[in-house]
């Protein structure tokens, strides 16, 4: 396939997951910041959007600038609707590529981006929505589009930017000094059954964290992401060797994946920080290899010359 | 609709233009008398919601064009246009008698230039058209054809007689509509479908496929064909891959391609893959850099070099232009008895050549009552209507064709015929054109039945093009006979065969038995706590 048509399609992946993410942080975070005083919850709000990448503004920056930069601003590709509009005009880029069920689910979510109220309560609502368009175009892309190397990439992008949005979740952690419980993270990433039912009456932060971090079935753990992205890299670039990887990007995710595996600790929640941090950068590294390998292109027109 | 159409035959009156679906005295066709009965049964709400479900649909597909930066739907109305078969069968033969002509033509003057020789038309009128390009002079382009796809506009004068308005043969575009509009209209009209043959139109990407695979440049067993767009910028972005998409080729943009030893690849996540035919949906003058335009960031350098050494065909060839010049155009009925030996089947309508001194002064002194149309443009840009322009207008028009006068041509105001269109409330009477479209694979031209409507949704507006407030209409044509006679192809019964399911409540006695004892148990505590 077209290798500017693969890189459409790894970054709907990317930013479909991105959505879906973001939104699920916001969800659970708005409730914990509006019970604060006034003054905290700008501090919160300002660290909120740090940890999702992002600097402020304005030196103004309280609740409504958070929802603006992380719901509605359509031109950061931190917000929701920035990314879902990225996704979109990615899609609209691949279009003959991708099923018409795809596309058409990513342009009438863009076309839905408008129809929501922009205040606290009605930002619940738009998370809602949001969680359900993104499972619908993930269905969709699972369901209408040949598993070939199309989706792939797609699937690529996602898992990249899954382990990510894991890492991003967890780090938020130390964001409420009041303390985010360990419950709430759970349900942020849609874990909570999950975890109550492998883990029985092993509560606690620990546990938790470890569960969203290294749990090897629960498809939004790190670990679990990290070797989805580790299979549709081996399924890209079949050729076997006998040693050691060519594949910077291989090599990069399978580090990440099997430092966090092997890695053995007693405290986990010291070390948390640093494994996300680690967990971040390898992410932003793969996708660098990633694109070097298979989207690179020549940046400008180049006449080669009749004979050669 | 005794209420929807209550003005119509007074509005028609207004314009004195033929209208497609009443005869004068407001009496329904016969062609339009499917169309007619379902819109009978239709109120103004359900019309409208109609019409709004229809526009909705367009918007989540993308089915848009973009104007001036920003992607809208192309407005769809709900009343199609019905050609007759017999009208059709005439259509149809002009239209490819037009294109064979038009591929004569261009193969001629890329070449020997026998029609100058033959003293047919001036060597002049070649020479001095902006899209004659010599770079492309002296070579058979792979596969030997070069008007793959055209679409040559019709319309419909006062007096009900069909006129060739103009020629496509560069980059034809509306198809993609002709294929949507008529998915839209089966969800929304689904009462007109049902007794009346329509012929189908979605056979055409398929036609225009297998046409491109065939002019593939000789020795290429199992030809790679890939659309060329612009980008997503460009107008007809949905239409270029909604084409890729339905034929199942690569739709690519000038960098995903290179040329190397006259041999073209595009740039795929395997490496460099060769490419055999271009369907080309760029300008001429953006196509290659080394050829044309130097700054164009659209194109590839190469191509051009590429197509003249036969190592790629390009569809439709580079230097078509030169064949719907608007003053050539003038000339295609000379051009269709010199190549063809045959009488044109569908006329011209009546062009000024303002070349000419008689003609030119003639036009000159009644501006306020022609056309007055620039020679290479498209898409109704520059073009001037008396009757509608201002007085400053007409003295910057007449400046420009004194300086200028192979620049312009001038045609007499024609009343385009009129099809019934949702306004407001009501229907009223709007002009619309046709634009055929055909396919030609070398040995065949093939029409597709119908074509593209386009309707001038102002009242009385004569302009149609959708960047200039037009919208489209399915356009029908009826067959006379079923072409496929149906009871012929034996089809075995379809045998009911039941579904396994199992229900998660009262699949058994025992569970009903559970369920009344746990109501009598229920109902025992009740009596015993009102004791």
């Amino acid at each position: 396939m077209l290798s500017r048509i693969a890189e459409s399609l790894f970054w709907i992946g990317r930013y479909v997951e991105r959505a879906d993410g973001t939104a699920r942080i916001l969800d659970v975070h708005l409730e914990r910041l509006n019970h604060l005083p006034m003054e905290e919850q700008r501090s919160v709000a300002r660290e909120l959007l740090a940890v999702m990448g992002a600097r402020p503004q304005s030196d103004e920056f309280g609740l409504d600038e958070l929802l603006h930069a992380l719901a509605y601003d359509k031109h950061s590709a931190t917000s929701i609707a920035g990314s879902l509009g990225a996704a979109r005009e990615n899609a609209r880029r691949a279009r003959e590529t991708v099923s018409s069920g795809l596309w058409e689910s990513l342009n009438t979510t863009y076309y839905g981006l408008n129809q929501h109220r922009k205040d606290v309560v009605g930002t619940y609502r738009f998370c809602t929505w949001v969680l359900e368009r993104t499972a619908m175009v993930s269905g969709l892309a699972d369901t209408t589009v040949s598993h070939d190397e199309s989706w792939l990439f797609l699937v690529l992008g996602r898992s990249l930017e899954r382990a990510d949005m894991t890492a991003r979740m967890l780090s938020t952690r130390d964001v409420l000094s009041a303390g985010m419980s360990w419950v709430n993270m759970l349900r942020c990433a849609g874990a909570y059954e999950s975890f109550l039912r492998t883990r029985r009456a092993a509560f606690g932060d620990q546990h938790a964290a470890e569960f969203l971090l290294l749990d090897r079935l629960f498809p939004r753990s790190i670990v679990y992401a990290l070797r989805d992205a580790d299979e549709c890299l081996a399924k890209l670039d079949p050729s076997a060797q006998r040693v050691g990887f060519i594949n910077d990007a291989r090599r990069i995710v399978g580090q990440a994946r099997t430092f966090l595996e092997f890695h053995r600790t007693d405290d986990l929640m010291s070390e948390l920080p640093e494994h996300m941090e680690r967990v971040q950068k390898a992410v932003s590294q793969a996708s660098d290899a990633i694109s070097r390998k298979y989207f690179n292109q020549a940046d400008e027109l180049a006449w080669v010359g009749e004979v050669s | 609709m005794s209420d929807l159409f209550q003005d119509y035959s007074e509005a028609a009156g207004r314009s004195g233009a033929y209208d497609e679906m009443f005869a004068p005295g407001q009496e329904t066709r016969r062609s339009y008398g499917q169309v007619a009965g379902a819109l009978q049964e239709l109120s103004l709400a359900d019309v409208t919601a109609r019409a709004d479900s229809m526009a909705r649909t367009f918007l989540d597909r993308g089915v848009t064009f973009d104007y001036a930066g920003e992607e809208r739907p192309f407005p769809l109305d709900i009343v199609p246009r019905v050609i007759p078969a017999d009208e059709w069968t005439v259509l149809e033969r002009g239209v490819a008698q037009r294109v064979r002509a038009l591929e004569a033509f261009l193969n001629d003057v890329y070449g020997k230039m026998a029609v100058v020789s033959d003293g047919v038309v001036p060597r002049q009128l070649v020479t001095t058209s902006a899209h004659f390009h010599r770079q492309v002079h002296g070579f058979e382009p792979a596969g030997g054809v070069r008007v793959h796809v055209s679409g040559i506009d019709v319309v419909r004068d006062a007096a009900g007689t069909f006129r060739v308005l103009e020629d496509n043969v560069r980059v034809p575009s509306g198809v993609s509509y002709v294929l949507e509009n008529r998915r839209a209209m089966a969800k929304g009209l689904p009462e007109a479908f049902g007794q009346q043959l329509i012929r189908p139109v979605e056979e055409y990407p398929r036609r225009l496929l297998s046409a491109l695979r065939k002019t593939a440049p000789s020795g290429v067993d199992d030809p790679t064909v890939v659309v060329l767009t612009p980008g997503v910028f460009n107008s007809a972005y949905f239409e270029h891959t909604l084409l890729a998409g339905l034929m199942g080729v690569e739709l690519v943009e000038g960098r995903d391609l290179i040329c190397r030893g006259n041999r073209v690849y595009m740039r795929t996540t395997a490496g460099e893959q060769r490419v055999d035919v271009i369907y080309k949906r760029i300008d001429d003058e953006f196509l290659d850099p080394l050829q044309f335009r130097s700054d164009s960031m659209l194109g590839c350098p190469g191509l051009v070099n590429a197509a003249r050494a036969g190592g790629v065909t390009i569809a439709n060839a580079v230097g078509n232009g030169v064949a719907d010049d608007k003053l050539v155009y003038s000339y295609v009925p000379d051009l269709i008895r010199y190549y063809l030996n045959e009488e044109p089947v569908i006329a011209n309508v009546d062009t000024f050549r303002l070349e000419e001194k008689e003609a030119r002064e003639h036009v000159l002194d009644r501006l306020d009552e022609l056309v007055v149309k620039p020679v290479d443009g498209s898409g109704g840009k520059g073009l001037v209507i008396g009757p509608d322009a201002s007085k400053d207008e007409l003295e910057a028009l007449r400046q420009r064709i004194i300086a200028d006068p192979r620049g312009w041509i001038a045609q007499p105001v024609l009343q385009l015929s009129t099809v019934p269109t949702l306004s407001g409330d009501k229907f009223g009477p709007r002009h619309v054109d046709l634009r055929p479209f055909a396919v030609n694979d070398g040995d065949d031209v093939w029409v597709l039945p119908g074509g593209l409507t386009r309707v001038a949704l102002k009242e009385g507006s004569l302009i149609v093009n959708s960047s200039q407030g037009g919208g489209s209409k399915d356009t029908w044509v009826l067959a006379d006979s079923p072409q496929v006679p149906v009871e012929a192809i034996p089809r075995p019964a379809v045998t009911v065969r039941e579904r396994v399911s199992v229900w998660p409540v009262e699949s058994n006695w025992r569970d009903s038995q559970k369920e009344q004892q746990q109501q009598q148990m229920s109902e025992a505590q009740e009596v015993a706590a009102n004791a």
